[in-house]
């Protein structure tokens, strides 16, 4: 199904507030307002925003380490995501979570999490749920390279295969696993490989081609939802950025590997499809878009910054549930 | 009233709340037929053999709405889930602010005395009781098991009930009509006033049997069992030590840090308590190894009521001077 330019537009702009939010998360961790740990998501938007365009308000997903994407794409709120950034009592998670814990079940966004694999089970069972309720909810499950060398995603994708479970495991393979490569991980090429021991489609996208990512993943999207059970989608991708924004942080990727997937940057391509081959985005109409954009993430800042510390005492609350 | 065993109970108290709601579905590796023939294979599942995926579809599913019983079978089992346990289950209500309440019961045997060896006889519960945001039931007869079981499932929050092995065929006077017992209270099986034993799962049923003995000597002992690890019913145990002035503790797990520890530490640290005390405290447990397997190295290695009255006898005469 062809991709409207309105909404074409609406892709590019949610992929533009995940950058910018994250520039300033980025910018806000080394200046000391933001604490612990961000792993920035730069370059690898199109996969977050392609896959959410394609599910309903009621379907659910998961995320990892490498979250804020998941969250946006989704729809969570970036006023409490900075807040909880922020460590503030606004946050979504009241700041007892941080940048690698948000999550907004009510947007059917299951949280992020910080052990590589540690969702994958997690959105299983809710794909599970789905199934038990039968009312057509569909779960994508969001996961690295590196977590397709884990017990549980194997654990996982066989059990939804079996019982043909409403889920899509989308895995974003930026090629690095922190500092390893996946080749020095993986005895193939590709992880949707992987989907021939489970009898599923395994489908390898180019996931810095926003349109292609939507695509595909409306695609597994309807298989799932008429119970014809899950795909694992493959996005290749790359994070322009060091595995976390800590200042030390090493890099061991080859500094051609990384300006060379800077230039498919996936912003720029579905920009200067729009403009040049659809004519339906002007240098200006983006300069405006990008300013709102700017200004969204100022806000959401301000609303952050003003927001209280949680009392010391809320640390005993919330243990458990009433 | 009717007499039932100990394994009985469980699946009456399932198989109750089951049919009063259904939200609530039981996943194994191998389900009790008794359940799938009333309830059918969507709501009792047998899974494949992938603990770590069972219980992390537990938290999707209980954050999607259901309220899932997991069936580890042996605590043996619960290892290969630890990530979902200890980094997951444990902490997501917490770690997300609250937002969401995940209301699961996981099943899982322990104890000894099966000549099963060292992988299928142990009792890790205070492992469990090392983290924060987990309930911890230890029943120890038909009366308690259901009646605990069944407001586990009520419960909002992850529970873990430990089911003795052992006690499995154990038979019990059970309420025809429905009741509960609340989580964290402790139950006095036996009033005493010169000694307090407590004693957790099988052990409870050795105490008794020590107790008895004791009488005949002229000594009088209390027995208290716990019921719940967590949270542990620190005023019933204070109370009873506060009368009796003597405290020793039976437990099947080894001594390191276990639950006797815990519950030692809980009475000596109140001050009205320790200074009531006549006599240093005592624990009569499992000798530290891993478990072995034939009857002569097994029996030598867990404590029974022998070691009770012994340990009884000498606190008797260990009485500080007054």
């Amino acid at each position: 199904m062809p991709v409207s330019p309105a909404e074409q537009r609406n892709m590019l702009r949610m992929m533009q507030i995940i950058r910018r939010f994250e520039e300033r998360a980025s910018q806000d961790f080394l200046a000391g307002k933001i604490y612990g740990v961000v792993h920035c998501y730069i370059g690898e938007e199109a996969v977050a925003v392609g896959v959410c365009s394609a599910l309903r308000e009621n379907d659910q997903i998961i995320s990892t380490h490498r979250g804020h994407g998941h969250c946006i794409a989704k729809g969570a709120d970036i006023n409490r995501m900075m807040a909880e950034l922020y460590g503030r009592e606004t946050g979504y998670c009241k700041g007892k979570g941080g940048s690698m814990h948000i999550a907004d079940f009510d947007i059917g966004m299951l949280g992020a999490n910080g052990i590589v694999a540690g969702g994958i089970p997690i959105i299983t069972g809710a794909a599970f749920a789905a199934q038990l309720t039968g009312a057509g909810g569909v779960a994508v499950c969001f996961f690295g390279d590196g977590a397709s060398n884990a017990g549980s995603f194997h654990e996982s994708i066989n059990i939804a295969a079996n019982w043909k479970l409403p889920i899509i495991y989308v895995c974003e393979n930026n090629l690095w696993a922190v500092n390893t490569p996946a080749s020095a991980s993986m005895p193939i090429e590709d992880v949707a490989t992987r989907a021939v021991a489970y009898g599923i489609p395994g489908i390898v996208v180019d996931g810095n081609d926003v349109l292609a990512v939507r695509q595909t993943a409306a695609h597994a999207v309807e298989r799932a939802r008429d119970g014809r059970g899950p795909s694992l989608i493959e996005c290749k991708t790359y994070r322009h950025r060091s595995h976390t924004e800590r200042a030390t942080q090493a890099d061991s990727r080859p500094p051609d590997e990384v300006s060379g997937w800077m230039e498919k940057d996936p912003i720029e391509r579905l920009k200067e499809t729009l403009k040049t081959q659809q004519g339906q985005l002007t240098n200006d109409e983006w300069e405006s878009i990008d300013q709102e954009i700017i200004k969204l993430i100022d806000n959401a800042v301000t609303f952050a910054d003003a927001s209280p510390f949680p009392p010391a005492e809320a640390a005993l609350e919330d243990v458990f549930a009433d | 009233m009717r007499i039932i065993t100990y394994e009985d109970a469980i699946l009456e108290a399932i198989a109750e709340e089951m049919r009063n709601d259904a939200r609530i579905f039981h996943l194994s590796t191998d389900a009790p037929q008794p359940l799938v023939k009333e309830f059918g294979t969507a709501r009792v599942r047998s899974a494949p053999i992938a603990e770590s995926a069972l219980t992390g579809m537990a938290i999707g599913a209980a954050g999607s709405g259901y309220r899932p019983i997991i069936d580890w079978r042996s605590v043996t089992f619960s290892f290969v889930a630890m990530d979902q346990v200890v980094n997951q289950v444990s902490k997501i209500h917490y770690m997300y602010g609250g937002q969401k309440s995940f209301p699961i019961v996981f099943r899982t045997k322990v104890g000894g005395g099966t000549r099963r060896a060292a992988q299928h006889s142990q009792s890790p519960y205070s492992m469990f009781m090392n983290l924060a945001g987990l309930k911890l039931l230890l029943p120890s007869t038909p009366y308690d098991v259901k009646g605990l079981l069944k407001t586990a499932i009520r419960d909002n929050n992850p529970v873990i009930v430990f089911e003795s092995e052992r006690l499995a065929n154990y038979r019990g006077n059970v309420p025809d009509k429905d009741y509960c017992i609340p989580i964290g209270d402790a139950d006095i099986k036996r009033p005493g006033s010169d000694v307090t034993i407590v004693a957790l799962a099988w052990l409870v049923h050795e105490a008794l049997e020590a107790a008895t003995e004791l009488a005949e000597l002229g000594i009088s002992a209390e027995v208290i069992d716990p019921r719940s690890l967590a949270p542990m019913d620190k005023k019933t145990l204070c109370q009873s030590v506060q009368k009796t002035g003597r405290l020793v503790v039976a437990d099947e797990a080894g001594p390191t840090a276990g639950a006797s520890a815990e519950i030692i530490s809980i009475v000596t640290e109140d001050g009205p308590t320790f200074r009531t005390l006549k006599c240093p405290v005592r624990r009569v447990c499992a000798l530290p190894v891993p478990v072995p397997y034939s009857p002569s190295l097994e029996d030598h290695v867990f404590p029974d009521k022998t070691q009770i009255i012994d340990a009884v006898i000498e606190m008797m005469g260990d009485t500080y001077p007054t």
